[in-house]
């Protein structure tokens, strides 16, 4: 076993807990809007976020490295104003991570929130309340299974990609060879047995992670009195 | 003084409705309104909170809440609000729900022992039963004192026991916190014993406005005694015939003749009256 090299799933997890926090802070006030407005243009808004889970990985990646490559103008701009690469490192892997597992932030949290008892929404307004302290004060609180739900499943989600990974960031060493990417790599050079240890500890991570959601949401809705 | 004056267009199930109310409320009255359930009820209290938008003006003591297309803010009118399913804030105990609407703990102390809910202050809104949610749901509508007090059906969802208590809670705070208050209701009894003034409306319009008694009191003419009900059934003894008729939560016979039987159909709302004698009471049980 001396020959296990961690690095990979500490990236892979350095990772999620990166795009996590990220999309966390932009899928909020978008997650809250869709639950809230009543305008037209929701239903175009809901399909531009849905299309990551439909698109395949590699189309997502295709066109994030077309758009952030140092030939475009988007990447040549950060390349020649603040001296930043966009793809193959690190910043990449957050940015193309981030895309591709934005549905999965928000679909939890929009629902959590159009779940809500409008009235007691109202009856916060009422109190006069700005729609953010409704929102911090009582939306948020009132859909936790929703919101570990989102966290963790965005989490894992981004733990477990690798075709976006892939595309935009490469197979780099300490960079931006995560454990997905480094499972496949170790299949190709046949070495299974390194497969095997790498694949297993994924799936016991990943069980452990979603029981202990589950687990989470049956307690907490016993507690409030659903179940 | 309230002064309401107000148009919207409601969409209906079959076809839209105009809702198109002109009144005029004074200072500490205690206003019932009834009406047919799709009457426009809910709307006009919603629009007066602020929650929904309409044509027209209100202007509630001296301040334009509603002036054209500006309208004043649902957080600045300073109101307070019953709804039917109670709507507390189920992250917070019953102490923190009152607490989030003003920092006043004197206050929540006062109203929470008023409404005898004291032992049940650091509970979840979960763990109260329906009639102590809804009292809950006053108290919080009164931690602003505010001068306008809106009940949207505050009993509908509550057993008789609990609906005698709550009305004995909102009659002695809307004396003590001195509210203007307006709520929606279908129950004659609730009109009766808690309203000054009762607005009927139908398909958006005022059809009546008055004291409980002149617009619940059913009675016409010569008529001693006079109740509204429903048949439930018509049937055949003998050489006459029992109609059954439902009035409130009673059930009644009726007898018909020939004649009169087949000129009522089940399901019929009927006027159940008597002249010649006068009716008597006694005591129950």
């Amino acid at each position: 076993m001396g020959g296990l090299d961690l690095e990979p799933f500490i990236l892979s997890f350095k990772l999620a807990a990166v795009v996590t926090l990220i999309l966390f802070l932009i899928a909020l006030p978008v997650s809250w809007w869709l639950s809230q407005t009543k305008c037209r243009c929701k239903p175009f808004i809901e399909a531009i976020v849905s299309l990551p889970i439909v698109l395949p990985p590699s189309v997502i990646g295709f066109y994030i490295l077309y758009t952030l490559s140092y030939n475009s103008p988007v990447g040549a701009f950060f390349e020649q104003t603040f001296g930043v690469k966009l793809v193959f490192n690190f910043t990449g892997l957050v940015i193309g991570s981030c895309f591709y597992s934005f549905p999965f932030m928000v679909q939890p949290l929009q629902s959590g929130f159009e779940s809500l008892s409008k009235n007691m929404l109202e009856a916060s307004y009422i109190a006069g309340k700005s729609k953010l302290q409704t929102l911090l004060k009582v939306a948020l609180p009132n859909i936790k299974p929703a919101l570990l739900t989102a966290v963790i499943v965005t989490f894992a989600h981004t733990v477990g990609e690798f075709g976006v990974v892939l595309m935009v960031g490469g197979s780099i060493p300490g960079e931006t060879k995560v454990a997905s990417v480094a499972i496949y790599e170790m299949v190709e050079i046949m070495d299974y047995s390194m497969a095997h240890i790498y694949s297993a500890i994924m799936l016991v991570l990943s069980f452990s992670v979603l029981l202990g959601v589950y687990i989470f949401n049956q307690r907490y809705n016993k507690r409030i009195g659903v179940m | 003084m309230i002064d309401i004056n107000i148009e919207k267009t409601l969409q209906g199930s079959s076809k839209d409705m105009q809702l198109s109310i002109n009144l005029q409320i004074q200072e500490q009255e205690f206003v019932a309104i009834s009406g047919k359930s799709g009457s426009g009820k809910t709307t006009l209290l919603r629009v007066l909170a602020g929650l929904e938008s309409a044509k027209g003006t209100i202007s509630v003591f001296g301040k334009r809440w509603l002036d054209g297309h500006h309208t004043l803010a649902v957080q600045k009118r300073q109101i307070g609000f019953v709804f039917q399913d109670y709507a507390l804030f189920e992250n917070m105990s019953v102490e923190q729900n009152l607490l989030y609407v003003a920092q006043d703990k004197e206050l929540a102390r006062h109203l929470l022992e008023l409404t005898e809910l004291s032992s049940m202050a650091q509970r979840l809104p979960a763990r109260l039963s329906g009639g102590q949610k809804q009292r809950v749901s006053l108290c919080r509508a009164l931690m602003k004192r505010p001068k306008l007090l809106l009940m949207d059906e505050p009993f509908s969802a509550l057993d008789p026991s609990m609906r005698l208590k709550l009305q004995h809670d909102i009659l002695r705070l809307h004396k003590e916190f001195a509210t203007t208050t307006l709520f929606v209701t279908h129950d004659p009894s609730e009109i009766y014993k808690l309203a000054q003034r009762v607005v009927v409306l139908e398909d958006g319009k005022m059809i009546q406005d008055g004291s409980p008694k002149d617009v619940l009191l059913k009675t016409k003419g010569s008529q001693k005694f006079s109740l509204q009900g429903e048949i439930l059934e018509i049937y055949k003894a003998d050489v006459i015939y029992v109609a059954v008729v439902a009035i409130g939560q009673q059930i009644v016979e009726v007898v018909l003749d020939g004649h009169e039987a087949q000129s009522f159909i089940v399901g019929q709302g009927v006027q159940v009256s008597t002249k010649a004698f006068a009716p008597t009471l006694s005591a129950l049980g």
